[in-house]
């Protein structure tokens, strides 16, 4: 039998100036169950906590219902003294009679009727309570970060840092990401490799810190704190323990003409290569989609050179299993290639580049040792026109978005095209200059004012080569929509910043959601930009939206700062408002049918099928199996469930029933 | 023998009759039949999609009911213009079942959405491609530049063109007849359309830069699909020529009377002899 104790607040004057507390106390102490009622001006008071606990004692209370104001203001306050009274706390609820009441009606007969209602409510739930336990998850504190750019690079130092292992996976051969490719960085116009560089190695250092390059995700399965991944580490063919990086193996390699990739197809590479002095690992991967042993059998050259032996044609794939208790995605932007663009020449014009490929022509490091010269003849170029917004802002070409990114490098492009070639010209088409970000909008106004750069505010139609020249037509809109002509010697195109190729098989081997453009999507767009809706799995960087280098290192400290707080406990509390499918007694042993259509609706894969096997180990049923782990009390599966067999911890089924029940028989 | 429908529209029957000729000669040489949408009437052209978008859709609409009254599963449409605005009302009334009903009730016919509208290029394809290498008897042998204009390839939405900023079709029609397309950048500039009447200066120059553009880059013809182009790079030469300061002399054929040259047709029959910029038909084909 039941024994519950009401408490009604009056709150100073907040509840008690409209509704009769002393009457709703009264009529609540002859409810059916009700053990003990009383009325006090403060009830989140000290003493009339005291009285709370003194009731619970003395009335032997089953459990106890305070009407008073929000459970969002002092759920967690009266829970505790119930506790501490030696109360389980889940049989503690609150009747809210101050916002959903008292604030919001007149003093009135119907205002006192209506509070005792919303207390005869929760008396009904008290009465179907059952004591529930805070779940506890183990946590496995090593992360793993999917992507060794300079947002990854971030998270995995901050998290190693804060004492927890980290394994940092990258599908290419080295770490450093775009940000190892770039010439000079805005505002500031310090080098990129510089900066970036000792970072790379600090992380391939670090004890804390495992590198996978050359690997990607295969599959992953469990849950926060629990995360087990495969990740496939590709056959490099180079012995990473017997290479001592000396590069001999690259000097003698038949193949030399393979467009780099870092070098955004301005230079050439050989099969067996490393993708920059600089890399880390700074170990070579034979590509052996264009090696001569792979393809023919015969050569090995590069086998026979090295002084270590190191060189592995029969090496394999391997898979290596990982558990993790956090992911952070961190795997980047791509940007359009200039085979996008139709007006622009469909990629036919060799003197018309990305922003990339200039940052690689004005990279010490790059094709030109960072000579501006133009890919077709190696001139330098008296006139540059670039494109801002090229594909970005512009529905027509399916990217809506701003990529963010491209006024602030245009500008410096701009500029250090002119500190380069003093007598040459820069002209920069834009729609607008979107500089918002510290020391920005005057980094622009120094392109425009102090390097001269000639800003043209309007889009340009087509671009077509003559006489060696490429004719770059548009529009000046601030001179009336006069149509402009310049014969470049070479132009660049600020192309769209997109998602990564590959990002949604991603997304969907971790349930990370993601839009339209292939992004993936952070939980809430203001107050949780770095959390995805799986719980443990994190953002950082340009895979998020297109991002420049300090807001990709802001959102991965942010990242990190977040792994770092789950790792922070042994175990995972979590709330216990789980959903949970029912158990009898043989031989029905659940009402569930393992029809599976929770399966399929659960928004965070938390649904999977269990066996239930007689002694035998014959498997009798299978049934569905909720996760407490994964399950976030969303109660989808509830509403869903044809055969009424999964009830939500502390709102089940028969406790919502009585409630309205309660409500509806009011008098 | 194919039978087709077959709308001409009121450029085919005035001032590009040049045109008509060469696509119902090379339609009789390649054994297709066309035969004229009844009673047809006019597209509404520029004007009426300019004042009055009921009509504009209703014109179109009259002929497509025409034509599927007649029992026409695809309709041959040589002019660009008319059948840009066919095209387009057959897309918007087939998206969008009230303007259908009303546009079905003031043409007093049911529409469908079963006739076939196509564009010169698209006729060559499906008619003549075939069999061109067993019917080009006399090949070019220059290079030509192949012009497509604005109507035939936008809105690309509607019209679903193979590229809408460097065309190919026609370029592929040309090769099978021996010449050589260059690649220039000016397929699908303007030509300074209807604006002939009203601003012919304006017109001069647009057109004016796209003749010198393809003669620049040595092309023997400009090859069009469209009789407004047409008029506009050839009629317009002696203004075209005050322009440039220069007398051009590089034709504009089109599509069909290239076609009707290759395959052995005589200035009459491809109706060149109309032609204002002289054909010299012994300078573009291989000798």
């Amino acid at each position: 039998m039941a024994r519950i104790g009401v408490f009604v607040c009056h709150c100073g004057e907040n509840i008690s100036s409209t509704v009769d507390c002393e009457r709703v106390a009264q009529q609540a102490g002859r409810l059916p169950g009700v053990a003990f009622s009383a009325d006090y001006k403060y009830m989140c008071s000290d003493p009339g906590q005291s009285m709370i606990k003194e009731a619970i004692a003395e009335h032997r209370l089953t459990g106890v219902v305070v009407s008073a104001c929000s459970p969002r203001m002092h759920e967690p306050t009266f829970r505790k003294a119930c506790a501490e009274a030696g109360l389980n706390h889940y049989l503690c609820e609150m009747a809210n009679i101050r916002e959903q009441c008292s604030w919001v009606h007149p003093k009135d007969e119907a205002t006192t009727q209506k509070a005792f209602d919303l207390v005869r409510t929760q008396v009904e739930k008290v009465r179907n309570d059952n004591p529930l336990e805070p779940i506890r998850v183990p946590v496995n504190k090593t992360a793993v970060v999917v992507g060794g750019g300079v947002a990854g690079i971030q998270v995995a130092l901050d998290v190693a840092a804060g004492g927890h292992k980290v394994i940092l996976v990258e599908r290419d051969p080295s770490i450093g990401g775009h940000m190892s490719q770039l010439s000079e960085t805005f505002p500031t116009l310090d080098c990129s490799q510089c900066i970036l560089t000792p970072r790379m190695v600090e992380a391939a250092q670090h004890p804390n810190i495992t590198l996978m390059t050359y690997s990607e995700l295969e599959s992953m399965d469990g849950f926060i704190g629990n995360f087990n991944l495969r990740i496939r580490r590709k056959a490099r063919s180079v012995d990473e323990k017997l290479c001592t990086g000396c590069g001999l193996c690259t000097t003698k390699c038949p193949n030399k003409k393979i467009p780099s990739e870092f070098e955004q197809g301005l230079a050439f590479r050989t099969a067996i290569y490393t993708p920059f002095p600089q890399a880390v690992p700074n170990k070579p991967v034979i590509d052996r989609d264009n090696c001569t042993w792979f393809k023919t059998g015969k050569c090995g050259v590069c086998g026979k050179l090295c002084p270590t032996g190191a060189i592995n044609y029969q090496q394999q794939d391997e898979i290596v299993e990982v558990k993790a208790g956090a992911i952070v995605l961190a795997t980047g932007f791509e940007v359009k290639k200039t085979d996008f663009f139709p007006e622009y020449g469909y990629g036919r014009y060799r003197d018309v580049i990305t922003g990339l490929q200039f940052e690689r022509l004005a990279s010490a490091s790059g094709p030109t040792r960072g000579e501006i010269r133009r890919p077709s003849d190696g001139r330098v170029p008296e006139k540059v026109v670039f494109v801002a917004c090229a594909g970005s802002r512009d529905p027509a070409k399916g990217i809506p978005y701003c990529s963010k990114i491209c006024c602030m490098y245009t500008a410096k492009h701009a500029m250090l095209y002119k500190h380069k070639v003093h007598e040459g010209t820069p002209y920069v088409f834009y729609m607008d200059i979107r500089a918002a970000g510290k020391n920005y909008d005057e980094f622009t106004r120094r392109a425009i004012e102090e390097d001269g750069a000639k800003y043209i505010r309007g889009r340009v139609s087509n671009i077509y080569e003559k006489n060696g020249k490429l004719v770059v037509r548009g529009a000046d809109t601030l001179l009336g929509g006069k149509p402009v002509e310049i014969e470049a010697d070479m132009v660049v195109l600020a192309t769209a910043a997109v998602s990564c190729d590959g990002s949604e098989e991603l997304a969907q081997k971790l349930h990370v959601s993601y839009d339209s453009y292939k992004f993936f999507a952070e939980a809430h767009p203001k107050l949780k930009p770095v959390e995805t809706n799986t719980a443990g799995i994190y953002l950082a960087g340009a895979c998020q939206a297109p991002k420049d280098i300090p807001e990709s290192v802001a959102a991965a400290s942010g990242a990190a700062a977040k792994v770092i707080g789950l790792f922070a406990n042994d175990t995972l509390t979590r709330e216990p408002v789980v959903a949970r499918v029912n158990r009898t007694a043989p031989p029905i042993f659940s009402t569930c049918m393992g029809c599976g259509l929770c399966i399929s609706i659960c928004p965070y894969q938390a649904i999977d099928t269990e066996e239930i096997t007689d002694r035998s180990g014959k498997v009798v049923k299978t049934i569905a199996r909720i996760n407490p782990g994964l399950c976030q009390g969303c109660g989808t599966c509830v509403s869903f469930c044809r055969s009424k067999s999964i009830d939500l911890e502390g709102y089940s089924n028969k406790q919502v029933y009585q409630e309205v029940v309660a409500m509806l028989n009011s008098d | 023998m194919n039978k087709l429908g077959f709308y001409p529209g009121c450029s085919l029957e005035g001032t590009s009759r040049e045109y008509a000729e060469s696509v119902l000669a090379t339609a009789e040489l390649f054994g297709v039949e066309l035969a004229q949408v009844p009673d047809w009437n006019c597209c509404g052209a520029t004007a009426a999609h300019n004042l009055n978008r009921a009509l504009s859709l209703a014109l179109p609409a009259r002929i497509l009911a025409k034509a599927l009254d007649a029992g026409m599963k695809e309709i041959v449409v040589p002019c660009a213009a008319c059948y840009n605005r066919l095209s387009v009302t057959q897309h918007e009334l087939f998206l969008d079942e009230k303007l259908r009903r009303e546009t079905e009730e003031a043409v007093g016919l049911p529409l469908s959405d079963k006739v076939e509208i196509l564009n010169v290029v698209q006729f060559v394809e499906r008619y003549i491609e075939g069999q061109l290498p067993e019917k080009v008897t006399q090949p070019f042998g220059s290079d030509v530049a192949c012009y497509y204009g604005c109507l035939l390839v936008r809105p690309h939405d509607v019209l679903q063109f193979d590229r809408q900023e460097d065309p190919q079709a026609m370029d592929r029609v040309m090769r099978l007849l021996g010449a050589n397309p260059i690649d220039w950048p000016f397929k699908t500039e303007c030509c300074g359309a209807s604006l002939s009447i009203g601003r012919t200066e304006l017109v001069a120059k647009l057109s004016g830069r796209i003749v010198r553009e393809a003669e620049e880059r040595g092309a023997g013809a400009i090859i069009v699909g469209c009789p407004m182009c047409h008029s506009n790079l050839d009629m317009r030469r002696p203004q075209i020529n005050k322009y440039l300061g220069a007398r051009s002399k590089i034709p504009t054929l089109y599509l069909t009377q290239a076609i009707a040259l290759a395959c052995g047709l005589d200035k009459k029959q491809s109706g060149t002899r109309r032609n204002f910029v002289k054909v010299d038909w012994n300078a573009l084909r291989n000798s």
